[in-house]
């Protein structure tokens, strides 16, 4: 393991497996070997199509799976045998931003704090300067979710997992579904958390324009394996190609056109 | 070197502990603040379905006082059935109304032990148990216009409390089951529940039951809890050892066993995917 990475993968490998009837079983490889490592502060975007494993990857490090084969260490301490320690240094944004939507944003907020050890009183002054910094109206924090939009309801996430203070901060799709101006609104905040904060960021998307414009290396995942992991400029040197896109299609060497196998289909299932 | 303190003290730690648990505690208070009119309605067909018990007595020829203790007989039954029901149902929500609201995997990725989370909501559901076990006894006393003269309210909750020990341990073996099946996991919490109380004598006592079942009633918290209550409402009799014991220590056992099963199912949901909101 690298002893200054914020984040060292390696060899990891996850594979699901769905019973198809009474006694056949089918493996399908959401993660196939996958190695990398993250500096400390560094913002790297990983790519890839739906189901190609850029859940998996977040989950795993998220101490929500359990991995087959391989390592992951977050600043040192072993995802799969020391989570409560990492679970102190990771918070995340995934693509939906799960509430209790008859509960308001301050009290879903407390909540989710109070697991990181904040009580009452810190989280009373805490709440409204966190909120206040998302972009979200103050005067809205003891309205329910259930009535904000969901790119408010976005901004939300981001304010929960900004206030338990996470040095590694994992973004699954923060913006999928969003309308333009909250998307660009999501985009600015997460350039600020890294101008500010000394957090490192691992964002998954599939938005290549997102990705270029935020990350310091792209990596991309296609079915379950890491093709590349390097800054925007040598992937398009590498490939000979212009833009991300014509990248994506060098490195896997398929086009649009290609039809989705039936294997595709179960990995987005599954991943 | 990218290095984070990560190093905390054991007070540190428990204070955060306690933080936590306060908070699962607090966020259900939100949420029946929230569902106020609906659990509302479920008290009273609770206590509607109590009444069918306890009518029972009614139509039974019998003298007066006899008549009365059985109607009593039937309604600590009912209230004890009730009350198991909220306790498994607030427990096993640990996983199904957070798969349900989506917030599984933020719950699930958060530094705080699960046995603290657990007992969190545990703790809840005695509260919230006791308050509606409270307002079921009340409304159907005041119903059927029963005589309770000698009842010892206060070592009748005070027994109610020391078996729900052993009812969160119990529980926290049927909450399980929402990670491991999604779709009907929270439905085999109430299967417990029910084989818990038959062979406990819910209604009738335990020696009108089969020896075997006799033999299982024996590690069944439900029926000391159930004789307890019956003997303090109707006599007035205090906490007895000899229901208390047998308590203490099937929840000495339940609470870890409750806990390992749960662990087990974490580690298998996590093996398996099955920590996410769609199951």
């Amino acid at each position: 393991m690298s002893s200054s990475s914020a984040v060292d993968v390696r060899d990891l490998s996850k594979v699901f497996t769905r019973r198809k009837g009474l006694i056949h079983r089918r493996r399908r490889a959401a993660l196939s070997g996958v190695s990398f490592t993250m500096e400390r502060g560094e913002c790297v975007a990983i790519l890839g199509q739906n189901g190609s494993g850029k859940s998996t990857l977040v989950r795993l490090l998220s101490t929500l799976l359990l991995a087959d084969a391989g390592t992951a260490h977050v600043f040192g301490h072993d995802v799969f045998k020391e989570p409560r320690k990492v679970q102190r240094l990771v918070n995340r944004v995934s693509v939906e931003a799960s509430f209790f939507k008859k509960m308001s944003a301050a009290e879903n907020l407390a909540y989710a704090a109070r697991f990181y050890g904040m009580g009452p009183r810190e989280t009373h002054s805490k709440i409204p300067v966190i909120l206040e910094r998302v972009g979200f109206p103050s005067a809205r924090r003891g309205e329910a979710m259930e009535n904000l939009s969901r790119g408010m309801q976005q901004k939300v996430a981001l304010a929960r997992a900004l206030l338990t203070s996470p040095v590694l901060l994992l973004l699954d799709e923060p913006t999928t579904g969003l309308d333009p101006r909250s998307k660009q609104e999501v985009q600015t905040f997460i350039r600020e958390i890294r101008l500010q904060h000394d957090s490192t960021i691992l964002l998954c998307t599939h938005d290549m324009k997102e990705a270029e414009d935020l990350a310091d290396r792209i990596g991309l995942l296609d079915r379950g394996e890491l093709l590349f992991i390097e800054p925007v400029g040598d992937v398009k040197e590498r490939y000979a190609v212009e833009t991300l896109e014509e990248a994506f299609f060098a490195a896997t060497g398929r086009t649009y056109e290609d039809e989705r196998t039936e294997d595709d289909e179960e990995r987005e299932v599954f991943a | 070197m990218a290095s984070v303190d990560t190093t905390f003290t054991r007070r540190k730690v428990l204070r955060d502990e306690l933080v936590g648990l306060y908070g699962v505690v607090e966020r259900n208070l939100y949420l029946t603040k929230r569902y106020f009119l609906w659990d509302l309605a479920f008290l009273l067909w609770t206590i509607a379905n109590t009444l069918t018990i306890v009518f029972i007595s009614r139509g039974v020829d019998l003298a007066p006082a006899a008549r009365n203790e059985l109607a009593t007989k039937l309604l600590v039954g009912g209230v004890i059935w009730a009350f198991l029901g909220i306790i498994f149902e607030i427990v096993t929500e640990t996983v199904a109304w957070e798969r349900w609201e989506g917030t599984i995997e933020y719950t699930f990725m958060a530094p705080v032990s699960r046995p603290v989370h657990l007992i969190g909501m545990g703790v809840y559901a005695v509260i919230y148990g006791l308050v509606r076990a409270a307002a079921i006894f009340i409304a159907v006393v005041a119903f059927i216009g029963l005589h309770l003269p000698h009842a010892n309210y206060g070592a009748a909750v005070a027994l109610l409390a020391i078996a729900s020990i052993s009812f969160i341990g119990v529980g926290m073996m049927t909450a399980v089951l929402p990670l491991i099946s999604p779709e009907k996991g929270t439905q085999l919490g109430f299967v417990a529940q029910g084989l818990m109380l038959v062979v406990s004598g819910v209604y009738y006592p335990v020696s009108v039951l089969p020896s075997w079942m006799q033999w299982i009633a024996k590690i069944s918290p439900a029926t000391y809890a159930l004789r307890g209550n019956r003997h303090q409402i109707l006599e007035g009799a205090g906490l007895a050892w000899a229901d208390v014991w047998p308590l203490l220590v099937i929840g000495a056992f339940s609470i870890p066993i409750g806990l390992l099963v749960f662990r087990a199912g974490e580690r298998y949901a996590k093996r398996h995917g099955k920590l996410k909101r769609s199951g």
